[in-house]
């Protein structure tokens, strides 16, 4: 086995585990480390396909700003252990028939495809910096400022919401 | 056996380079660690006209050592009903981040060359890409330990502090990120070795060629906005001693606060690093390169010094003075006479001289604010880093790339 791929199988075992413990754990702030863990492994897996730029930007936006206020809610909430009422509860058979559902539909789909699975091609030149700003600002620009508008939209938003009470 | 031995290392030589590398990093940057203790004590302590520690050793140069002993044999309790986990995660968690962030520094220009492999100065490769981001990446991540630790402790001011600092460094964290890049609009480039180069752009312009002129506005942002990332004085509120006893670190004792307390010194080190490499010319020396006699500065510095250490040492008191000072003053002074008469080793220290001359000075700031300035009120804080530093890096930016464009444009440069 050559080093990526241990490094991979690592990074994988990382996000899937930090996955399940991010639904199996009873606290808020558990629950939330679980998720940056997955973060983090992620980053590792986009780093290991040469996506450094993608994989610098998923620990800031998604490991320390996103993530960031997540915890800072929760301790500001003061959220303690869930409690399961008997609903919540039943929830939980649907859930599970829709796993099974959702693993059968995947493993199906891999079963059926005849070409064998293959990581992505290497594609240092379209994930670097330059690479990236190229597509964002030539190929896709109107998406791009579309996305800009609509989070601009949302920052106005959030800050009327937040003046509210003054008037 | 041996020869079994001698196989792996030549079969995985970088990687016995760069464990070796880190044991070294780790060891210095825990020995500058306690000896900025001492140097901030000694410091504050004369702004404030006091002595600071001088029984321990001679100028209590050994205080570093006693307090070290300290927090290892101070008793450890745990408090009742703290969530166990997240209370022994937060501290790790700050130190091997804070740790990680100095391994991507690069401390200098040129390799040594040792057992035919070329050794840079700094763990992590020089040509890092995503260098200063990678940065960013793990200084992003430096929240939880504060936090966690702060909301883990289960004390109402631990949490208060906690949710101070989480505050307060979401929101600086903006601030330092623009601030920063107008810096890379001007080398084009996220390597912190490009950064440094691109400050070499014309070798004959000395001290004006550095960032700092162009960028004063992104480095007053940036000086400010870090050292309100690292919780320090006049922006320590997530620990004002006032007000929260102690803030998130309240209930940890022993050496699980000496972790919080080193990492904090570590990340000063990390901004000093940082400032001086982004804004300061990183290795470069401040004279034209034409001046080849500055070259004799390092000597010039640490010869006079190792004598003064001498000649201090031989006049003091105690007899343990009399021996260790006058040893570290010939050490000192042995080094310079190297560095003059040994071309190789003149050639090669002059990176790292002027990296490290301007780190000590960036530390002594530090130091300075801490002695000078007095604390910040909560909301003053949070309405100048987002109605002051923020619009200012933000303007810094636009003005940047319009001059960028400018040449660009007109004057036809790159």
């Amino acid at each position: 086995m050559t080093a990526p791929l241990v490094v991979f199988f690592v990074l994988a075992a990382m996000a899937v585990i930090g996955a399940i413990s991010l639904i199996l754990q009873k606290h808020p702030i558990h629950s939330a480390l679980s998720l940056i863990v997955v973060m983090v492994a992620l980053a590792g897996l986009y780093l290991l396909l040469g996506a450094e730029f993608v994989a610098a930007v998923q620990i800031i936006v998604y490991g320390g700003a996103i993530m960031v206020l997540f915890v800072f809610v929760i301790m500001l909430l003061n959220a303690g252990v869930e409690e399961h009422t008997s609903i919540s509860k039943m929830a939980g058979a649907p859930g599970l028939l829709l796993v099974v559902a959702l693993a059968g539909f995947v493993a199906a789909t891999i079963a059926k495809s005849t070409e064998s699975v293959q990581a992505a091609p290497q594609t240092a030149e379209m994930a670097s910096t330059m690479g990236i700003s190229n597509m964002l600002f030539k190929e896709f620009v109107y998406p791009f400022e579309l996305t800009s508008f609509l989070i601009l939209v949302a920052v106005l938003g959030a800050i009327v919401l937040a003046q509210r009470e003054k008037s | 056996m041996i020869s079994f031995f001698s196989n792996l290392l030549s079969a995985n030589a970088e990687l016995a380079i760069t464990v070796v590398k880190i044991v070294l990093l780790l060891f210095i940057v825990l020995t500058v660690n306690a000896y900025l203790t001492w140097f901030e004590r000694k410091v504050v302590a004369h702004i404030q006209s006091r002595w600071g520690p001088h029984r321990v050793g001679p100028h209590g140069l050994l205080q570093p050592l006693a307090d070290g002993v300290k927090f290892l044999f101070k008793e450890d309790p745990t408090p009742a009903g703290v969530d166990k986990f997240v209370y022994y995660l937060a501290p790790l968690l700050t130190l091997t981040l804070a740790m990680t962030s100095i391994a991507l520094i690069p401390f200098g220009p040129n390799p040594i060359r040792l057992f035919n492999h070329d050794i840079y100065l700094g763990i992590a490769p020089p040509d890092v890409n995503i260098g200063i981001l990678a940065l960013f990446a793990i200084t992003a991540l430096g929240v939880y330990g504060v936090t966690l630790a702060g909301w883990s402790s289960n004390n109402k001011y631990s949490l208060l502090g906690g949710l101070r600092s989480s505050a307060q460094m979401i929101s600086y964290e903006l601030a330092m990120t623009m601030s920063v890049v107008g810096v890379l609009l001007m080398a084009g480039s996220f390597n912190l070795k490009k950064i440094i180069e691109a400050q070499a752009h014309h070798p004959e312009w000395g001290i004006f060629g550095w960032n700092i002129w162009p960028q004063i506005l992104g480095f007053f942002c940036f000086f400010v906005a870090a050292i309100a990332e690292t919780n320090r004085a006049p922006f320590d509120l997530p620990e004002a001693e006032s007000e929260l006893t102690a803030g998130f670190h309240t209930e940890y004792a022993s050496f699980k606060f000496a972790m919080f307390f080193i990492a904090e010194y570590t990340s000063m080190i990390t901004v000093s690093c940082l400032c001086s490499i982004l804004f300061f010319g990183g290795w470069l020396s401040p004279f034209p390169a034409s001046w080849t006699f500055t070259h004799y500065f390092p000597s010039a510095v640490l010869i006079p010094f190792g004598l003064w250490v001498i000649w201090d040492g031989v006049r003091y008191e105690t007899l343990f003075g009399r021996i260790i000072l006058p040893g570290a003053g010939t050490a000192i002074a042995g080094l310079g006479a190297l560095f003059m008469l040994w071309h190789g080793g003149n050639e090669f220290i002059q990176g790292p001289f002027w990296l490290l001359s301007k780190i000590f000075v960036f530390l002594f700031v530090y130091v300075w604010m801490r002695g000078t300035l007095p604390r910040f009120r909560y909301d003053q804080l949070m309405s100048y880093g987002w109605k002051l530093l923020l619009p200012l890096s933000i303007v810094n930016v636009i003005i940047t790339s319009f001059v960028i464009l400018a040449k660009m444009t007109w004057w036809g440069a790159k």
